[in-house]
């Protein structure tokens, strides 16, 4: 159904992506790596594959719309613009910076590409509603994606934006829980259990996907489902790793606001190999 | 004795005053709204009749839409519709939006500079009977406070019907309040509004009275009372609370040397706080403030609770003769130096 070819190149680009988080992260010395990490399958196959949109003119009506509504893992985002070529990927480097378009969290009236400002977690679901009830208002085919959190769905305002989207029969909504299992506290089934999570999404009246979310095949497998279904809004519950890539940073709850040492960088940056091997460090 | 130039209404001391709530008003130019302006969208919070979407529901059902007891995910859904271009009005009561969902407005509306209009019904103590649960008095001070809100609190039907069509024609986040109670018609059709432009409803020279919502009437109530016992005051009304008319305030705390503040709303933080806090920086004077003192409200009537708590012409021309009183001993002190 997919080309070995493409598949390859967008692991490639996973990979890339993942290379310039942790560079950036460790020039930042602040920041959310865990979590930036485990979304990157699910933001490369996002805008370099499903989504449309123009990076020339990000502007453009005919566009997609991506909302983070976890802004914290802003990192996978920027990279993600920066590699689709929204702004140069050296501004990267001026992540959290005085000055920075990069905000810690992001701001939409500062960097183009950004559909809205997120940070407090439980609202970007809202907004991508707002997002897609204007949408059919206009008759227009244009998609909602919001990327969310495993955490943040302990969120009320998510289960009321939930309940919003099937109510209005949102088949434009795409949600996209990043089920990493970890938040800052510890595991989500500790802090504030959300099990069963299918079932909750199904009795809110939702297509419920499952996928491996750090596996680009299964999650383009899933954005495509998601995009055929009418009548009510899809979620996909993307399963993932938290700090997927790095051995050291794996499903370790520490890493969920920690940056890497030089020193972690270059031991994180060697085992991005394999299907790695094109990416170039910065100097 | 009123500003000509403002043409009140001419029957405004008289017994057949006109009686309307503010939100009739709200009403009225949602529907107008609906008409001359296709990306004009209401979303209701289960509050249809009492905020007066009604009309717009009806006449536009297609831009209407019911967002339940919800508000936190309604103020989302108002700023992702202001994103593709649409201007959304979001109707509840005041303890709900801004209350409930202050989160949300800072960040959805405020950081992200959405076009979202939002609206407080049933602000203040006037709500009567609902209790100290319903009776929002911290609204203002909380949408005061955040970069780029325009805040407005209009004081009859007519204005509000102004302030609502102006907040549609304004780029970036507007809050209007309204009260529950029925207000007399101070105002009318030819009388001017400009968001951000006080009226001087009534010129005078010994204390300024600088008021907005129901507390207008109750200023010029006062001022006219206390005209009889050759005490001039000026009247301004202050529907805008952000950003603030600082021309005009200026000019009457430099004419009158003294000023008292007069809203529906928790004495602090709200009208009373930022013309304190403008004067402070400008040209301070004596200030007395009438508003909510420090204080949760209680089931009643509006009057009964307006008078109890200090809101009324009553309590407004007891802070004028405090007011003078204290102007009065600045001048001796003055002189003394």
């Amino acid at each position: 159904m997919y080309s070995k070819a493409f598949v390859e190149a967008l692991e490639q680009k996973s990979c890339d992506i993942r290379g310039d988080i942790l560079m950036m992260l460790k020039e930042a010395k602040s920041g959310h790596s865990g979590g930036s990490l485990s979304s990157v399958e699910i933001l490369t196959a996002l805008y370099f594959y499903k989504m449309k949109h123009n990076p020339m003119n990000p502007d453009w009506d005919g566009r997609d719309y991506f909302i983070l509504s976890k802004g914290h893992v802003c990192p996978a985002l920027y990279t993600a613009l920066a590699h689709s070529g929204y702004f140069p990927r050296e501004e990267l480097k001026t992540l959290r910076k005085f000055g920075s378009r990069l905000q810690g969290h992001p701001h939409w009236l500062k960097l183009p590409g950004l559909e809205t400002s997120s940070g407090s977690l439980g609202q970007g679901l809202s907004v991508a509603n707002g997002m897609a009830l204007a949408l059919k208002l206009d008759k227009k085919p244009n998609r909602v994606y919001c990327l969310l959190g495993d955490g943040e769905l302990q969120e009320g305002q998510i289960w009321e934006a939930a309940m919003t989207s099937a109510h209005y029969g949102l088949d434009n909504v795409c949600a996209i829980v990043d089920y990493n299992n970890l938040e800052i506290d510890g595991y989500v089934e500790e802090v504030m259990g959300i099990h069963p999570l299918v079932e909750k999404w199904l009795s809110f009246n939702w297509h419920v996907h499952e996928c491996d979310g750090n596996d680009i095949t299964s999650v383009i497998r899933a954005l495509d489902h998601a995009s055929q279904m009418k009548r009510k809004p899809s979620v996909i519950i993307a399963h993932t790793t938290k700090g997927k890539g790095v051995s050291f940073m794996e499903d370790v709850d520490l890493w969920h606001g920690k940056t890497p040492s030089p020193e972690q960088l270059e031991q994180a940056l060697s085992q991005l190999d394999g299907a790695c091997s094109v990416f170039k460090p910065w100097n | 004795m009123v500003n000509e130039a403002m043409k009140l209404a001419e029957n405004l001391f008289n017994n057949d005053v006109k009686m309307t709530p503010t939100r009739d008003g709200y009403g009225e130019a949602l529907v107008e709204l609906g008409e001359s302006n296709p990306n004009v969208v209401v979303l209701s919070g289960d509050l249809t009749e009492s905020t007066r979407t009604e009309g717009f529901k009806h006449k536009f059902p297609d831009r209407f839409y019911e967002m339940g007891i919800c508000e936190q995910n309604m103020v989302g859904v108002a700023c992702g519709l202001s994103m593709v271009g649409k201007i959304p009005f979001v109707a509840t009561y005041a303890a709900f939006v801004p209350g409930r969902a202050f989160d949300q407005i800072r960040i959805s509306a405020g950081y992200n500079r959405s076009n979202v209009k939002l609206s407080g019904a049933h602000a203040g103590i006037s709500v009567g009977p609902d209790g100290a649960t319903h009776q929002m008095m911290e609204d203002i001070a909380l949408m005061r406070t955040l970069p780029g809100m325009t805040v407005i609190a209009p004081c009859d039907r007519e204005e509000t019907r102004k302030a609502t069509i102006e907040a549609a024609n304004l780029e970036g986040p507007v809050y209007l309040r309204f009260g529950r109670d029925k207000v007399p018609e101070v105002t009318t059709k030819e009388t001017p509004f400009k968001i951000g432009k006080a009226n001087i409803l009534m010129d005078g020279s010994d204390v300024a009275i600088i008021a907005n919502g129901p507390l207008v009437y109750e200023a010029l109530d006062a001022a006219k009372t206390l005209r009889r016992n050759g005490v001039y005051c000026m009247v301004v009304n202050m529907h805008t609370v952000k950003p603030l008319d600082v021309t005009t305030l200026v000019y009457a705390a430099r004419k009158c040397g003294a000023v008292i503040t007069a809203e529906e709303h928790q004495i602090t933080g709200g009208l009373g706080g930022a013309v304190a806090e403008t004067l402070a920086r400008n040209n301070p004077v004596p200030q007395e403030f009438i508003g909510m003192p420090d204080s949760y409200g209680e089931s009643g009537k509006p009057r009964e609770l307006m008078e109890k708590y200090g809101m009324s012409s009553t309590a407004i021309i007891e802070a004028v003769k405090k007011v003078i009183a204290r102007k009065a001993s600045g001048r001796i002190f003055a002189g003394v130096l």
